[in-house]
């Protein structure tokens, strides 16, 4: 009985949220995510589910670290500003192992930036943004289908692993409409006996905390959480590939930038220009592995970004300079067209003499 | 985390009962430590008025049966470890934000009892804006105030409750109204919020006060049931080792001096018409 329809993807990202449980969202306004609060601040009571628009980005993380303290589906998303206010809250998040889905419609910045769409929250997402050793799992849309699907993966994974899970995405893939259908979707079951739902005489007490105070417990909490993450280094690395088959150059890029590469490739492959694509799905964990493969068959890769140049530094990583690896990107909410990449790309190619 | 994990800061008390005359079903049992509290050493220093509390309130919950119910949010400061001595399901707060975890609790399960324990540090600066917006939503949430006007764990700066001239470690030459203005009234401030419901301040010094802060308590915990408001016992707390006093000077410089600034007694009482419809639970 699913239908497509023609939806932004802040509200398919809000409408999969009410098919996926979410008991409750707590947000606070900001461009160019506002939809999302209003969404849900419309349909939630109609499913007897919390809606709060809070105080602010601090108020909204603390409210998902209690509701999902008591073992309740809960979410919030911001856009970038919002979600640097949000950093202690994840890391507090992180380390007593909350799930929770976390949503970043990235905007640009640094500091109050624009409105316009950015990427320049791949470090902050991927690298920690707040402190301490922890990880999110990081899931980047590229399609407002993507919006609605990843809402259901996200609490999912969140849920497997009792960790905060985060969706980047940008300010064009939450403002544009696309169609969309929203899947039948059966939740996993979810142990929640460690939730502080009230403690029955037939258990200890539960509680939540990040507080180790003697260092070989906090140490202890710290491998814990590495293996935790290791786990999801490798069981949850997720990518696609578009022609890379018998590609001779590679584009990595994520999100809204990957949309505007696949574009890019087929002016390339007009021009005999064999370029193919790999997406990481997971920005963490991110596909090292695929890439170092990729590596052996292609004779340059190029990462394209809506930033200074983030994401490359882990295609390096990857890489481990057995090809050339480039930078691309624009920044401030500009976009690049399809036929600057290309351009860019015939360049290095010359450049690198690897024609 | 399960509880097993955590290797608790306290260490059990060994009592050796010395040798008496009398089986031990013979007394008659006048006082006992409530079941609530788990049974183990405080790390809190002599004279501290969190112990006190910590037991006004497990008292509170036995008597009132709502062990099962009950869900509290412990801040950052003295208290930080509060989950390892009430035996209740526990959620430790990020500084100040005790009121917007709460408040994510409260929400998702209204029936309930959810409390916070928080000190001046906590509420009155740092989290100052999730306090009052949650005052001001009327969450239905017992807020219990600590306020020893000082930041005890981190060995004694300068609150915003702190009082005019007093010394801390960074106020030396006592605290300069004209710079850093004077003590936040916090209760009194949430007073005139239609969200609250039940604003007082206690003290608990001496045993005259340690009832009359325990009937409080008990209060706030009872009109939880009535889903009218957000309930604020502020309880003035002794810090001797912070005030560098004697647990006894402590307690004389609360009635000599803080209750100057910070008088105690009921700031906010519900209206007769809120409780008349539930007499039963207001005896």
């Amino acid at each position: 009985m699913t239908e497509y329809k023609l939806m932004k993807g802040n509200e398919a990202m809000a409408e999969a949220a009410i098919q996926a449980g979410c008991d409750a969202y707590f947000g606070y306004p900001i461009t160019p995510q506002s939809e999302v609060l209003e969404y849900l601040a419309r349909e939630m009571p109609k499913h007897g589910r919390i809606v709060l628009q809070a105080e602010s980005e601090v108020a909204s993380i603390n409210m998902v670290y209690g509701a999902a303290g008591a073992g309740f589906r809960a979410m919030t998303s911001s856009s970038s500003p919002g979600m640097s206010l949000m950093q202690e809250g994840i890391s507090y998040i992180a380390g007593a192992e909350l799930p929770c889905l976390l949503v970043n419609v990235n905007r640009a910045g640094p500091g109050l930036g624009t409105i316009q769409p950015g990427q320049g929250d791949y470090f902050q997402s991927v690298k920690g943004g707040g402190h301490g050793d922890y990880k999110m799992i990081v899931l980047a849309p590229a399609s407002v289908q993507e919006m609605a699907d990843f809402v259901y993966l996200g609490f999912d994974l969140a849920e497997k692993y009792r960790n905060p899970v985060l969706m980047l995405s940008d300010g064009a893939i939450g403002q544009m409409m696309e169609k969309v259908k929203f899947h039948p979707y059966t939740r996993p079951p979810f142990d929640k006996s460690w939730a502080t739902t009230g403690k029955p005489a037939s258990r200890g007490r539960n509680y939540i905390t990040s507080l180790h105070i003697l260092p070989e417990n906090m140490e202890k909490h710290n491998r814990h959480l590495e293996e935790k993450f290791k786990a999801i280094r490798e069981n949850e690395v997720r990518f696609e590939e578009i022609n890379t088959e018998d590609a001779e150059y590679l584009f990595v890029a994520y999100g809204l930038s990957a949309r505007i590469c696949q574009k890019s490739m087929e002016l390339a492959k007009e021009k005999g220009i064999k370029v193919g694509l790999l997406r990481p799905i997971t920005l963490y964990p991110y596909p090292y592995q695929r890439l170092k493969e990729l590596a052996s068959q292609v004779k340059l890769m190029l990462s394209v970004e809506l930033n200074s140049g983030q994401m490359v530094e882990d295609v390096k990583l990857a890489v481990e300079g057995k090809v050339p690896v480039e930078f691309y990107g624009r920044m401030g909410g500009m976009m690049p067209t399809p036929e600057e990449i290309v351009h860019h790309l015939e360049t290095l190619i010359q450049y690198h003499h690897v024609n | 985390m399960s509880t097993e994990e955590q290797v608790l800061p306290g260490t059990a008390i060994e009592v050796t009962m010395p040798a008496c005359h009398k089986d031990e079903d013979e007394y008659e049992m006048v006082y006992h430590k409530p079941h609530t509290m788990v049974d183990v050493g405080m790390h809190y220093c002599p004279g501290c008025a969190h112990s006190l509390v910590h037991k006004l309130i497990m008292e509170v919950v036995e008597e009132l049966g709502i062990q099962e119910t009950t869900i509290g949010v412990a801040p950052v400061g003295c208290s930080v470890f509060a989950y390892d001595y009430m035996d209740i399901d526990m959620t430790e707060a990020a500084h100040g934000r005790a009121c917007a975890v709460a408040t994510g609790i409260k929400k998702l399960m209204p029936d309930k009892y959810v409390f916070t324990y928080q000190g001046d540090g906590d509420l009155a600066a740092i989290g100052i804006a999730e306090t009052l917006h949650a005052v001001n939503r009327g969450e239905n949430i017992l807020i219990v105030f600590m306020n020893n006007a000082v930041y005890g764990m981190t060995s004694g700066q300068m609150a915003p409750t702190t009082l005019p001239a007093m010394h801390t470690t960074t106020s030396p030459d006592g605290r300069d109204v004209a710079y850093y203005g004077a003590p936040i009234k916090v209760s009194e401030l949430l007073s005139v919020l239609p969200g609250s419901f039940y604003v007082t301040r206690q003290a608990v010094n001496h045993a005259n006060a340690v009832r009359k802060a325990k009937k409080a308590l008990t209060n706030a915990f009872k009109y939880q049931q009535l889903h009218k408001g957000t309930c604020i016992v502020e309880i003035i707390g002794n810090c001797p080792s912070n005030w560098k006093m004697t647990p006894l000077e402590a307690a004389k410089f609360i009635d000599e001096e803080m209750v100057k600034t910070f008088p105690l007694g009921d700031i906010k009482v519900p209206k007769a018409e809120d409780l008349k419809a539930n007499k039963r639970l207001f005896i």
